[in-house]
């Protein structure tokens, strides 16, 4: 089996055993829902509020759900005793870095997408267009690469969960940075051109923070 | 081990005579700023701890990439060391910076791309700091502290160039800005050099310290 197969197996995996417990979609999704609605509190309703602060609200809650969803995908394995399982199937530890990876972005991505049709629908901000969805996905790339690696090491210590967003925020802030500079660029109506340089930045986070995750991941997994 | 004794009294005593040096320029010597008055005084801690923050978290980040390849327990003793007194030196440059801010610019602080960067920088360091403190053993933190110090590093210049495109629509705050007086430059440097002995001598202890305590950890286990 080659290394794409192998991951996508391991990706595949994850994928089932979510469709059969649904332990973090529902949970996930429920807290994101309820992120919003008490930004909501926090902030009143005026529309023109409401058109400053979208941006920041935005990336403010997929931060937050990242971190619940990321914790998850390997303190699951931690509970079950199923890490060492994983470690003791034929293939590298990297293999186990791409498809836990991949199935983190997957997840991550479904749950955003869902919470940008709920934010369009109670704040009454066109918040699914295509420059939108392209920002979400590239700054989802960088939350999954980073945050798997995270999530493996916080799996690993003895307070677990409370570990991963201290670990994990601060890495992640100059996507945070850059995506709610260029979700705000695009409800202003901005053009491609004015995106341009948050996207690049992003991109670049995306590469040097998925190439260095992937390069020590194998420290942080082994026994 | 009498070499080394000395050699950490010789520095302890350099530490010493290069601070009463620095503070007697800092507080006498130097010539009072014009436009920020006895305040900007504060410039001559401030740098020093600025630079020694950077350079100690540099040390970090090369320690850990020796201790994951050697496995040798004197890169890690160093990175770890280098960790807790770059976390330090940062605190204070916060504080110092803070400090000099209010009555410089009239608020604590501002979201300038340097602050925020250092800020962050700082976060980072608590970061490091956390998984060594929750790693269920040693070795395991020695690991994982590495791991967070390779990744926290190479994040530094991201997090730089993110807060400046960011900052660069927003209204700059006012900079000391222009060249330095020839005797500012000489207390600065006096000051620098001070707290970089300081530093290393800090350094020593602490990365001594740690040694002994892994001698002492082999003996108790060879005796168990």
């Amino acid at each position: 089996m080659s290394f794409l197969s192998k991951s996508l197996a391991i990706a595949r995996k994850e994928a089932l055993a979510e469709m059969r417990t649904r332990e973090m979609v529902f949970a996930v999704l429920v807290f994101t829902l309820l992120v919003l609605v008490i930004f909501n509190f926090t902030t009143g309703v005026s529309p023109q509020v409401v058109h400053d602060i979208a941006p920041g609200l935005l990336w403010a809650t997929f931060s937050f759900s990242g971190v619940l969803a990321l914790n998850r995908s390997f303190v699951r394995e931690k509970e079950n005793g199923c890490l060492d399982g994983l470690m003791a199937c034929p293939a590298d530890r990297e293999v186990i870095y791409a498809g836990k990876a991949l199935s983190s972005l997957v997840f991550m991505l479904s749950i955003e997408i869902i919470a940008l049709v709920i934010f369009t629908l109670l704040f009454n901000v066109n918040v699914l267009s295509l420059p939108l969805i392209l920002i979400t996905f590239l700054a989802t790339i960088g939350f999954a690469a980073v945050g798997t690696l995270f999530s493996a090491l916080s799996a690993n210590t003895r307070a677990r969960e409370m570990v991963l967003p201290i670990l994990f925020l601060p890495v992640v802030l100059p996507v945070v940075i850059s995506a709610v500079q260029a979700s705000e660029k695009v409800l202003d109506g901005k053009s491609w051109g004015g995106l341009s340089p948050y996207l690049q930045l992003i991109l670049a986070f995306d590469v040097v923070i998925t190439a260095v995750s992937y390069l020590v991941f194998a420290y942080v997994i082994e026994q | 081990m009498k070499g080394k004794e000395t050699l950490k009294t010789v520095g302890l005593f350099a530490a010493l005579a290069l601070f009463v040096a620095a503070l007697y320029m800092v507080f006498i010597y130097v010539p009072t700023e014009a436009q920020m008055g006895v305040v900007q005084r504060i410039f001559y801690f401030h740098v020093p701890l600025a630079w020694l923050g950077l350079l100690s978290y540099t040390l970090v980040f090369i320690s850990s990439i020796m201790f994951l390849w050697k496995r040798n327990a004197s890169w890690d003793n160093l990175a770890s060391s280098a960790a807790e007194i770059g976390f330090i030196f940062t605190t204070l440059f916060l504080i110092s910076g803070s400090l000099w801010a209010k009555p410089a610019w009239g608020v604590w602080w501002t979201w300038t791309p340097r602050l925020t960067t250092a800020l962050i920088l700082w976060f980072i360091y608590i970061a490091y700091l956390t998984v060594r403190f929750y790693a269920p053993e040693k070795q395991q933190g020695a690991r994982f502290g590495a791991v967070v110090g390779i990744v926290g590093f190479v994040d530094v210049p991201i997090i730089a160039l993110a807060t400046t495109i960011w900052q660069s629509e927003h209204p700059g705050a006012l900079i000391f800005e222009g060249g330095l007086a020839p005797e500012m430059k000489l207390t600065l440097m006096t000051s620098i050099a001070a707290f970089t002995v300081l530093y290393i001598f800090l350094l020593t202890l602490s990365t001594g310290l740690k040694k002994r305590e892994n001698e002492i950890e082999e003996l108790r286990e060879k005796l168990e």
